[in-house]
């Protein structure tokens, strides 16, 4: 902990309790085979916020979480993950995929361990009862429903306790019920951490409930930038909600123009 | 009380079949050898063509009490498991090689595909010039029948290993032999003990050729040197052995393949 941190900003940091980091991508532009996918992209995401970015199949969402991870690398442009200021050293950055890319031949206590020293084996199985899956230790991933290898794949990313988390479509291929249940863990455990965290989905309804702002991306560009003021927890029933989501997904099946402050 | 004597009167009722199941994989075989020992005790089947099953079982008991058998096996299994090791071994390095590198591929592949195209026992004319008709002379040919099909598969694995995966460890730092350890060796394990499977059974195939072409002691020299004095019943008994260990082979590799894949649903054995 440096000393020169004044006492005011310590009670920020801790009010936020945030693990968080600043994520600052600036004029990035990525093409594959001569199709622009991204075009003089900029977003900013202060530390410890929940965004979500939402758009068509195609759209370059996809694309901006890999390359902020390393997986793509833009032809040009800056991503910046973290600053000094927040943390020192190299920021930890999780992804989790839409399928578990759990490792089929390890079981699944050791899938948590990926990448770790065998001294942290405690801390990974308090993070796997954090999920509801201590009891499932010792099984190997084949025999896990398709929501629990998810549940497995979230508290392998989780185990690191990273300053930005990546989610990418991870509930996209789960049946509706369980889906619920994971949004609300996903918030449940990104409201006591802190991390940062970047969701992409076409579920226009689960950006609304979990992000602070949603992000449409439209032709390799921002075309809408909402933040979403519903108090934690959201109800999905709420007029607030509906009416939120409604003008979000009109904006992206272009039904209508965007009725600017509409309440 | 009551469940065991319903448990009982299901197992009498299940065992006739469960028996007919177990049993039925033998009768071909038991009818065989009953039709073959009628025929050479009716003297249909002369002993110099054929010798009865009873007169195999007697020359195996005689050959093994006087220690000459296992002498023959210990050599022809030695034989065979160091031409695998080496074989084996180079073929998996290699393979590990030209799937891993890119360089390596474009150097190697060409060349060990024409090379492929080879039978081995092509080769041993020139193998007997080379090596004399010794051990190395075994070694080399079995070795370098076993290489191909452990090189292929181990390339084929490699290569096959699922991207997403590659990604997903590289996300969590893997790289190098943590890499390989946790993600790229295992995912190739299934395509590299189908190539195991094969060479073994290539092993023996090889060896067999090699022992009754040149060599002074093996299986493969018990039975060429019965020959010479008209001993059918040795030639049977060094036919049957290889038979033995090319089966102990399968299951030793069958066993392997049960415990590595255990995490595959598809090699999990019904419990």
């Amino acid at each position: 902990m440096p000393v020169t941190c004044s006492s005011a900003e310590i009670a920020a940091a801790d009010e936020r309790g945030s693990r968080g980091v600043s994520v600052g991508i600036k004029s990035v532009s990525i093409a594959f085979a001569g199709r622009t996918v991204l075009e003089n992209f900029d977003i900013e995401i202060s530390a410890g916020e929940f965004v979500a970015i939402v758009g068509r199949s195609g759209c370059g969402k996809s694309t901006l979480l890999r390359s902020v991870v390393g997986l793509e690398t833009p032809q040009t442009g800056t991503i910046i993950v973290g600053n000094v200021a927040e943390h020192n050293g190299k920021p930890d950055v999780r992804v989790m995929f839409q399928d578990s890319r759990l490792l089929p031949w390890r079981r699944i206590l050791p899938n948590v361990m990926l990448g770790l020293e065998p001294a942290l084996i405690p801390q990974a199985r308090k993070v796997l009862a954090q999920v509801g899956l201590a009891e499932r230790a010792n099984d190997w991933p084949a025999t896990l429903s398709g929501g629990q290898r998810q549940r497995v794949a979230l508290a392998r990313a989780l185990v690191h306790d990273p300053n930005l988390l990546l989610l990418d479509e991870p509930l996209g291929s789960l049946d509706a019920l369980t889906r619920i249940e994971m949004q609300q863990l996903i918030e449940e455990v990104w409201r006591s951490r802190r991390f940062t965290a970047m969701l992409v989905t076409h579920d226009v309804a689960e950006a609304v409930s979990l992000a602070d702002r949603v992000i449409l991306i439209e032709g390799g560009r921002v075309a809408l930038n909402e933040v979403v003021n519903i108090p934690r927890p959201r109800t999905r029933g709420s007029a607030r909600f509906a009416a939120l989501e409604e003008r979000i997904l009109g904006r992206v099946l272009q039904r209508r123009p965007v009725v600017e402050d509409q309440w | 009380m009551h469940q065991g004597q319903k448990s009982l009167a299901m197992k009498i009722q299940l065992q006739p079949r469960v028996l007919a199941k177990q049993a039925s994989p033998w009768i071909v075989p038991i009818s065989l050898l009953i039709v073959w020992q009628w025929a050479s005790s009716a003297g249909i089947l002369p002993g110099r063509f054929l010798p009865s099953p009873r007169a195999v079982v007697s020359s195996f008991v005689e050959l093994s009490a006087s220690g000459e058998l296992w002498m023959h096996v210990r050599v022809s299994t030695l034989r065979a498991l160091s031409g695998f090791v080496v074989g084996g071994g180079v073929g998996f390095l290699l393979g590990l090689l030209t799937a891993s590198m890119h360089w390596a591929e474009i150097l190697l592949d060409t060349t060990i595909q024409m090379v492929r195209n080879i039978p081995p026992l092509a080769l041993i004319p020139l193998v007997i010039l080379w090596f004399g008709i010794d051990e190395s002379a075994k070694l080399f040919l079995v070795a370098l029948g076993v290489f191909f099909p452990v090189y292929i598969n181990t390339f084929h694995g490699i290569r096959s290993v699922d991207r997403g995966l590659l990604e997903m460890g590289r996300t969590y730092g893997l790289s190098g032999w943590p890499l390989y350890r946790e993600i790229i060796l295992p995912g190739a394990l299934p395509s590299i003990l189908v190539g195991v499977r094969f060479s073994l059974g290539l092993m023996w195939v090889i060896l067999i050729v090699a022992e009754t072409i040149s060599a002074r002691s093996g299986i493969g020299y018990m039975t060429m040197n019965a020959r010479e004095f008209m001993q059918t019943d040795i030639m049977v008994v060094g036919i049957l052995l290889y038979a033995i260990l090319g089966k102990l082979a399968d299951l030793l590799a069958k066993g392997l393949e049960r415990y590595w894949l255990r995490w595959n649903p598809a090699y999990q054995t019904a419990r």
